[in-house]
C-alpha cells in the first residue's frame, strides 16, 4: 500500500515566472545562496586552517603524536602525544553520559507523559534554564561547591565498591575525573532531557490510546507506544550530549588535575581532557606550544565532528512507515 | 449470573508495583536534575552578593592585586557587550540568509541538503575549537593580534547556526498563502520575501536571535584564545587585548584568594543576570507575539 | 462473556466544560447498541466514559454511575486499569502498533498480564484473528508489520486485538469512517457475528448503518447550542426508524437537521 500510493509533488515552483524579469532577483539569490556556501567555506576553513597551523608542529615533535602520553611542547626538544588526553576526554565523557542519560529520560519522561499538564511548561523551562547557565559558572560551582563536597561520595565508593576498578585506589580526591563527570553530566543533561521530551510528544496518541484501551498501566503503555517511538531520538540526543561533553573546556578546566596518566581510576589524582588542556597551556605555550595545541584541537574537532554526523544520520533514518 | 461473580479483573500485584515504581523513578528524576541548579543559583546569589556594587560595575582591575579588596569588572562587562554586539553583526545577516535560502530557494537541491546537514553538525562543533580556528585563521596566519574583534569572529561562527537553525524554523512557519497572495500580484520572489515573508517572522526571528546571542554571552574558551586577558579598560575592540565577563570570571577563581574568589562569584552573579534578561527578553518577544497575532 | 450495562445520572465534563449530561440508559448483553446523533453531541465522549478512556484527557471527570453487573465501574478502589480490561475499545482510525507484528499486536493484550506460553498465546491469537475474519488473509505473514496491511484489514487487526483479552463490551467509536465500502461491509459482517459473545456498543454518523447492525438505537442531541449533549431517545432499532416518539429523532433520521 505504501508503494502504491506513492504521490508525487509536481507543477512549476509558483512565482517563478513573475519573478523572470525583475533586476533585484538575481542579485538577492546570489546573495543568499553565498550565505550558504560561505557557511559550509567555513567548515571547510575551520578543518584547513587547523591542519596547516597543525603541521609545523607535529614536525617539531620528537615522538608520536597518537602514542605519547606526555604534553611538553614548550621545551627545545618538544615531546607530546594526545593518547592521555584523548583518553581522559573519552572516558570522562562517557562517564557523563552514564549518569546523564537516565536522569534526562526520566526527566522527559517526566515533562511529556507524567507532570501535572498546567505544570509542565514552567517545570520544562526549569531544565532548560539549566542550560541557560554559563558554563564558566559551572566551573566556578565546581570548583569551590563540589570539588570540596565530592570527596565524601568518593570516600564512600572507594570504600563499598573499591572493588571496582574505577573506583579502586589507596586514597581520593574531590579533584578528579569523576567530578568532572559529575560537572558534565550536568551540563549536558538539559539537552538529551529537551531533545528526548520532543520525540516522547511526537509518539502518536493513537498508540497510547491504542494501548490504555487494551488495559495497560500507564508504565505500560510508554513502554509499549512512546518508547518505541523514541529509541531513535534519544540516541542520537546521547550522542548529541556525548558530543558537548567532550568539547566542554572551561568548566572542567579547574577541576582536572591536569595530569597527563592513563588510568581508569576515576577517584585518584589524576585526569585531564583535550579541550582543558587547551585552556590550561594556552597561556605559556610557545610558538610550538601553540601548534601542539592546535593539533589536539584538530583531533578534538573530528572526535566530535564524528560523534555529531553520526547522531544526525541516525534521526535522518529513522521513519517508521506511518501509523496509517 | 449471581452477583458474587467477580465482573473486573485483578490487576497483578506485580504490574502495580511496576508501574508505581517507574512513576516514583521518573519524580525522583526531575528532583536530581533540579538540585544543581538550584544550589547553583543559590550559590551564585549568596556568594555574589558580597561584591555584587557599585565599585564592581564601575571600576577596572588596574593595579589591584589578587589578594586586593575592592576592583571591579567594569572592562569584563564592556568587552562583553562589545564582543557579542560585533558577533551578532556578523552572524546574524549570515545566518538569516543562509535560513532564507534553505527555506525559498534551496528546497530538495542537494546544495541545500549539504547546508542543512552542515549546520547541524556545526551546532556540534566544540567552543575551543571555533577559537583555535580564529587563533590559527586570523592570529596566526594573518597576523592580526589578539583583540575583541577577534574574539567577535570566533562567538560569531558559535552563533550562525543557531541563527540559521532558528530563523529557518520561524520562515518556514510563514503560510504559502501569505507568499502566493502576494506572487499572484505580479510581486517577485525576493521583493516578496523581503517585504512579506521577513516583516511576517519577524518576531520570532528576533527571539532566536536574542536566545543565541545569551548563549554565546557566556562562552569563555574561545575568548581566552583570541581576547586573551587584560586588567585595564579597552574600549577599542580592534586593537589590543580586551576582557569579557566569563573571561573575567575565570581569570579571578583561578586565583586561591578570597578577594579573587568573591569577584569571581561576583562577576558569575552579573554574567547570569545577563543571560537570564537576555533570554526573558526573548520568552517575553515570544510571548508577546502569539496573542498579538489573534488580535 | 457479554455482561450488561447500566448507566444512571451520567455528567461528563472537559474542565469546566459540561459535554453531556444526565443520561440514564441500560445496554443490554449480546447486543448491538447503535448511538446515533449529530456531531459534537457527546456521544463519542459518552462511549468514552464506558471503558474510563474519558479521563485520560486531562482535566475530563465524570459524575454519575455506571454498573456493569453489580460492579459500579467509578466505584471507589476501581482500577481504570481492570475496567479497560473488561471493556474493549476499536477507534475511528485503525492503530496497530507499528513496530509490532501482526502476531504481536494481537498478543500484546495478552502478553500485558505476565508470561504466557508460546503454544497458548498461538491458540488466542489465532482464535482471534479467525474472530475478527482475518486469519485466511494474514496467516502466511503474521511475523511481518501490522502497519502494511490494508485500512480495512488493519481495523480487523485492532478487533482481534481488542477480543484477545476476551472483553465483557466491545466499543466501536466509528470503526468504519475511515474504511471504504467492501472494508465497511466487512466489518458490519464482522460485527454480526461478534455480537453472541460480546455487548457491542457502536457509534456511527452513518444512520443506514446502524440501522443494518444493532439491535437497539440511542439517539443523541444537543440540549441548544453551546448545552451538553443528551439522550433524546433510545429504543428497538426498528422503531427509531420508523415510528420514533420523539419529534427530534424523526427530524434527524429523515435528513431535516444533522
Amino acid at each position: 500500500m505504501a508503494t502504491s500510493l506513492r504521490t508525487r509533488e509536481g507543477g512549476p515552483a509558483t512565482g517563478r515566472s513573475a519573478s523572470r524579469h525583475d533586476r533585484g532577483e538575481g542579485p538577492f539569490r546570489f546573495l543568499t545562496t553565498g550565505a550558504g556556501i560561505l557557511l559550509l567555506a567555513i567548515m571547510a576553513a575551520i578543518a584547513v586552517f587547523l591542519v596547516v597551523k597543525a603541521i609545523p608542529a607535529l614536525q617539531q615533535n620528537t615522538s608520536n603524536f597518537f602514542t605519547e602520553k606526555l604534553w611538553t611542547p614548550n621545551g627545545a626538544e618538544p615531546r607530546f602525544g594526545i593518547a592521555a588526553l584523548a583518553f581522559g576526554t573519552l572516558i570522562s565523557s562517557l562517564l557523563a553520559l552514564l549518569m546523564a542519560l537516565p536522569v534526562a529520560v526520566g526527566v522527559a519522561l517526566f515533562i511529556s507523559h507524567y507532570a501535572p499538564r498546567r505544570l509542565a511548561g514552567v517545570l520544562g523551562y526549569l531544565v532548560d534554564l539549566l542550560a541557560a547557565v554559563p558554563s564558566v559558572v559551572y566551573g566556578l560551582w565546581g570548583v569551590i561547591f563540589l570539588v570540596p563536597f565530592m570527596s565524601g561520595p568518593a570516600t564512600f565508593l572507594n570504600t563499598y565498591f573499591g572493588w571496582i576498578p574505577l573506583f579502586a585506589g589507596d586514597a581520593v580526591y574531590g579533584r578528579s575525573i569523576l567530578t568532572a563527570s559529575v560537572v558534565l553530566a550536568i551540563m549536558i543533561l538539559p539537552i538529551i532531557a529537551a531533545i528526548s521530551r520532543e520525540v516522547f510528544l511526537q509518539a502518536p496518541g493513537s498508540l497510547e490510546e491504542a494501548s490504555l484501551a487494551l488495559g495497560a498501566t500507564r508504565w505500560e503503555m510508554i513502554r509499549m507506544s512512546v518508547l518505541p517511538f523514541g529509541r531513535a531520538g534519544v540516541v542520537s540526543a546521547a550522542m548529541l550530549g556525548l558530543g558537548r561533553a567532550m568539547g566542554e573546556t572551561i568548566a572542567v578546566a579547574l577541576i582536572f588535575p591536569a595530569t597527563f596518566e592513563i588510568t581508569l581510576r576515576v577517584l585518584s589524582a589524576n585526569g585531564n581532557s583535550i579541550a582543558a588542556n587547551i585552556a590550561n597551556g594556552f597561556g605559556e605555550a610557545t610558538v610550538t606550544g601553540r601548534g601542539a595545541l592546535i593539533a589536539s584541537g584538530l583531533v578534538l574537532f573530528v572526535i566530535t565532528l564524528a560523534v555529531n554526523m553520526a547522531a544526525r544520520l541516525i534521526v535522518a533514518r529513522r521513519s517508521f512507515g506511518g501509523a496509517a | 449470573m449471581t452477583a458474587t461473580a467477580r465482573v473486573l479483573p485483578a490487576i497483578s500485584t506485580g504490574r502495580r508495583v511496576k508501574n508505581t515504581f517507574v512513576q516514583g523513578l521518573v519524580w525522583l528524576a526531575f528532583g536530581l536534575a533540579i538540585i544543581p541548579l538550584i544550589s547553583v543559583l543559590w550559590l551564585v546569589v549568596k556568594n555574589g552578593l558580597a561584591r555584587f556594587d557599585l565599585t564592581f560595575l564601575t571600576h577596572s582591575m588596574r593595579g589591584i592585586a589578587p589578594r586586593d579588596a575592592g576592583g571591579g569588572a567594569y572592562h569584563a562587562i564592556l568587552g562583553t557587550l562589545e564582543q557579542v554586539a560585533i558577533a551578532t553583526v556578523i552572524s546574524v545577516p549570515i545566518g538569516l540568509l543562509t535560513a532564507i535560502y534553505l527555506v525559498e530557494y534551496g528546497q530538495g537541491r542537494r546544495l541545500a541538503r549539504t547546508i542543512s546537514f552542515f549546520v547541524d553538525v556545526m551546532t556540534g562543533i566544540p567552543s575551543v575549537v571555533a577559537g583555535l580556528f580564529i587563533l590559527a585563521f586570523w592570529i596566526l596566519i594573518l597576523g592580526f593580534g589578539f583583540s575583541g574583534f577577534a574574539g567577535a569572529l570566533a562567538l560569531s561562527i558559535l552563533m550562525m547556526p543557531t541563527v540559521v537553525r532558528s530563523a529557518e524554523e520561524m520562515l518556514r512557519l510563514v503560510p504559502t498563502e501569505l507568499r502566493e497572495a502576494s506572487y499572484a500580484l505580479g510581486v517577485p520572489k525576493w521583493r516578496t520575501i523581503v517585504r512579506v515573508v521577513l516583516p511576517t517572522a519577524f518576531t520570532g526571528i528576533v527571539t532566536g536571535v536574542m536566545l543565541a546571542i545569551a548563549r554565546v554571552a557566556g562562552e569563555t574558551a574561545p575568548l581566552l584564545l583570541t581576547v586573551f586577558i587584560t586588567n585595564s579598560i579597552n574600549e577599542d575592540p580592534f586593537n589590543g587585548p580586551q576582557m569579557g565577563l566569563p573571561l573575567y570570571i575565570f581569570d579571578q577563581m583561578g586565583r586561591p584568594n578570597d578577594t579573587a574568589i568573591d569577584r569571581a562569584w561576583a562577576g558569575a552573579l552579573t554574567l547570569i543576570l545577563i543571560v537570564m534578561l537576555l533570554n526573558l527578553v526573548a520568552r517575553v518577544i515570544a510571548w508577546w507575539r502569539s496573542p498579538a497575532k489573534a488580535r | 462473556m457479554a455482561k450488561q450495562i447500566e448507566v444512571a445520572d451520567l455528567d461528563a465534563y472537559y474542565g469546566s466544560h459540561k459535554a453531556i449530561e444526565g443520561i440514564s440508559m441500560t445496554i443490554e448483553p449480546r447486543s448491538v447498541t447503535a448511538f446515533i446523533g449529530p456531531s459534537g453531541c457527546g456521544k463519542s465522549t459518552f462511549l468514552r466514559t464506558l471503558n474510563r478512556m474519558h479521563e485520560v484527557i486531562p482535566g475530563a471527570r465524570v459524575t454519575g454511575k455506571i454498573r456493569l453487573e453489580d460492579q459500579d465501574l467509578y466505584g471507589a478502589g476501581v482500577d481504570p486499569v481492570s475496567v479497560r480490561r473488561t471493556v474493549g475499545m476499536v477507534f475511528q482510525r485503525p492503530n496497530p502498533f507499528p513496530t509490532m507484528s501482526i502476531f504481536d499486536n494481537v498478543a500484546a493484550g495478552l502478553r500485558l498480564n505476565g508470561r504466557v506460553r508460546r503454544s497458548e498465546l498461538e491458540g488466542v491469537v489465532e482464535k482471534s484473528l479467525r474472530g475478527a475474519n482475518l486469519w485466511n488473509e494474514v496467516k502466511d505473514r503474521l511475523s511481518k508489520p501490522g502497519a502494511g496491511l490494508s485500512g480495512g484489514q488493519q481495523q480487523r487487526l485492532c478487533i482481534a486485538r481488542a477480543i484477545a483479552v476476551s472483553p465483557a463490551v466491545l466499543l466501536m467509536d466509528e470503526p468504519c469512517s475511515a474504511l471504504d465500502p467492501i472494508s465497511t461491509l466487512a466489518i458490519e459482517d464482522l460485527i454480526a457475528q461478534l455480537k453472541n459473545d460480546f455487548t457491542i456498543v457502536i457509534v456511527t454518523h452513518n444512520m443506514q448503518q446502524a440501522a443494518r447492525v444493532s439491535d437497539r438505537t440511542a439517539f443523541f442531541n444537543l440540549a441548544g447550542p453551546g448545552k451538553p449533549g443528551k439522550l433524546v431517545e433510545m429504543d428497538d432499532t426498528s422503531k427509531i426508524f420508523t415510528t420514533p416518539s420523539e419529534k427530534a429523532t424523526e427530524d434527524y433520521i429523515t435528513g431535516r437537521f444533522g
